[in-house]
């Protein structure tokens, strides 16, 4: 039986992220030679998979049931 | 010609019909009966899961069009990240519910889980036809991926012998798909996956020691393509288009009967909230392809004589296989190619397979021939999945290409028109049966509209609010639209004719 975690409302965030297009329509600062456009949303798919991790990890129930 | 690529390519080409015949026999189950041949017996672990929903939805026609968009358009085409970054908190919070549902109660498609729930066989049968319209452009599309790695191999095109080699490839699918059923594609899928990730992380790593870095890259895009357009006054431009553009395609990505194969085919809930967290690999890889774009612009590829034809033939959808071939030596050009030809070859059976289990349940068995044994119904639905790939074959080889693209434009926009149904459905039973219709036929509708006013050559349509133009993509606005009408008129019907009495499954059956 899976309780959901109200940790889900993380999942708001990339929502907030990708919809709050100003924040990141821009040149400056660069990384590596890449434009923060562009790395910026990179980072927000690592960050977004971390977050479902973590979610994933907060409804696991515990014990021998969790491996599978 | 290039021979040394040729011979790459047809010997992992052949590699993989070999393991499409082989994969019948891998978890074997009774093929007669559909859940086994349609959904794989319902046994994929996380591992397996993990390559066919990767092999599913980055498909062929992705890894050649978003690096053609960013090559043609710049950074408009780099939606598609925004896009997938919010499908995983979707699928971590829908879909292992669907998962549950449809596992309790046998159901195969998305169809079946709305037949159980609403017991309304209509509304059932519009989201079926949905997802078949939905689906048929799409996997047309696949072929446009084939075809253009195929051309850029030197092949002729165009005449009976520059379709020749698409034919061929279409018919070794067609076979294996039909013997091994969803088996197949998942097991080719590990090989795709391997090839495509050895292909990217090769171009990423090359291209900008060839070129001198990404700075230099960038330094070469035009400064208009960096950068999305600063909305003027009294708009806001193509800030909301790129939003609503990477929402909508979020929302509709699971609707789409190829995913919802991918999803039920897995061996437990868990296993999808697993994938939710490492399918974003994915994603990560489709970013840097996207880059790809950029790259064939800092390289010049399209003012190279050598390439002229290609551009010539099929656009910017030539701007990657030009830089592959620019870049790497042939040998590796063939794997390369191998690696996009057979990632257009697993979706294309997976979407087959989809069309054809939900022909065989939910129109089939439903309206035609209910009393149909197990073994007659896994039968029709093999004959269709052949059927479905001969039609895309003759859409791809009949028609203009740019229909095949303009219906899946609109196949967007449609299938977002289920997700009130299905998508609520598998939290609420509010909605009622009736005004779900409507408000999809409302939607389909408007969606179809919009799509009409813009020449079905885009999908950003903008709606004037207090002044203010919100130019945005038509899915989403038409299924705003649909799921008001449904919620309004589902508060009305509840009163005066509910149909909760006919749902069929229970709260538990959800978790």
């Amino acid at each position: 039986m899976q309780r959901a975690s109200w940790l889900r409302l993380l999942f708001l965030l990339p929502f907030a992220a990708v919809i709050w297009v100003p924040s990141y329509n821009r040149i400056e600062p660069t990384l590596g030679g890449i434009p923060f456009f562009f790395w910026y949303q990179l980072l927000w798919i690592l960050i977004a998979a971390a977050l479902v991790g973590v979610v994933y990890r907060a409804e696991q129930p515990p014990g021998p049931g969790a491996r599978r | 010609m290039n021979w040394t690529a040729i011979v790459v390519f047809v010997g992992l080409f052949l590699f993989i019909t070999v393991l499409g015949f082989v994969a019948a026999q891998w978890r074997r189950g009774d093929l007669g009966l559909l859940h086994e041949w349609g959904l794989g017996g319902r046994r994929f672990g996380t591992f397996v899961t993990w390559f066919l929903l990767g092999g599913d939805l980055y498909t062929a026609y992705t890894f050649i069009a978003v690096p053609a968009l960013m090559y043609g358009a710049g950074a408009l085409g780099f939606f598609a990240v925004p896009y997938t970054i919010i499908i995983y908190p979707i699928l971590y919070v829908v879909y292992p519910r669907l998962w549950s549902v449809a596992h309790r109660h046998g159901y195969v498609t998305a169809a079946d889980f709305i037949r159980g729930r609403y017991g309304n066989r209509w509304l059932g049968l519009a989201v079926a036809v949905t997802g078949l319209v939905a689906t048929m452009p799409y996997i047309a599309l696949q072929l446009v991926g084939m075809e253009v790695v195929i051309g850029a191999l030197g092949f002729p095109g165009g005449g009976w012998f520059g379709d020749a080699p698409l034919i061929i490839a279409f018919l070794i699918l067609a076979a294996f798909t039909y013997t091994s059923g969803l088996r197949a594609p998942a097991m080719i899928a590990v090989v795709k996956d391997v090839l495509i990730y050895i292909t990217v992380i090769a171009a990423v790593i090359a291209v900008p020691m060839h070129l001198g870095g990404f700075a230099r890259i960038f330094a070469a895009v035009p400064p208009a393509k960096q950068l999305l357009a600063v909305p003027g006054p009294g708009t806001l431009g193509s800030y909301s288009g790129y939003a609503t553009l990477a929402i909508g395609s979020a929302f509709a990505l699971f609707l789409y009967p190829h995913s919802m194969t991918g999803i039920l085919s897995s061996s437990s809930a868990r296993v999808i909230r697993r994938n939710a967290a490492i399918l974003p690999a994915y994603s990560l890889m489709l970013g840097f392809l996207a880059l790809l774009g950029f790259m064939a612009l800092a390289l010049g590829v399209g003012s190279m004589p050598e390439f002229a034809d290609g551009f010539k033939r099929y656009g910017p959808n030539f701007s990657v296989p030009a830089l592959l071939l620019e870049t790497f030596p042939s040998w590796f050009v063939g794997v390369a190619f191998a690696a996009i030809a057979i990632g257009a070859l697993v979706p294309a059976a997976i979407m087959s397979i989809a069309t054809a289990n939900i022909f065989t349940r939910n129109i089939w068995r439903e309206f035609l021939h209910p009393a149909c044994t197990d073994d007659e119904e896994a039968g029709v639905a093999k004959i269709a999945s052949l059927v479905v790939k001969v039609g895309a074959l003759f859409f791809i080889i009949f028609l203009p290409q740019q229909y095949a693209i303009q219906l899946q434009l609109l196949g967007g926009i449609w299938i977002i028109q289920t997700a009130p149904s299905v998508m609520l459905g598998l939290f609420t039973r509010y909605f009622n049966s009736w005004a779900l219709l409507l408000g999809w036929m409302v939607g389909i509708v408007s969606g179809t509209w919009m799509a009409a006013t813009l020449d079905f050559k885009g999908a950003v349509y903008a709606i004037h609010l207090f002044g203010v133009a919100i130019p945005g993509y038509a899915a989403l606005y038409s299924v705003i639209l649909n799921l008001a009408v449904a919620a309004v008129l589902s508060a009305v019907l509840n009163v005066v004719a509910s149909d909760r009495h006919k749902d069929v499954t229970l709260a538990e059956d959800y978790a």
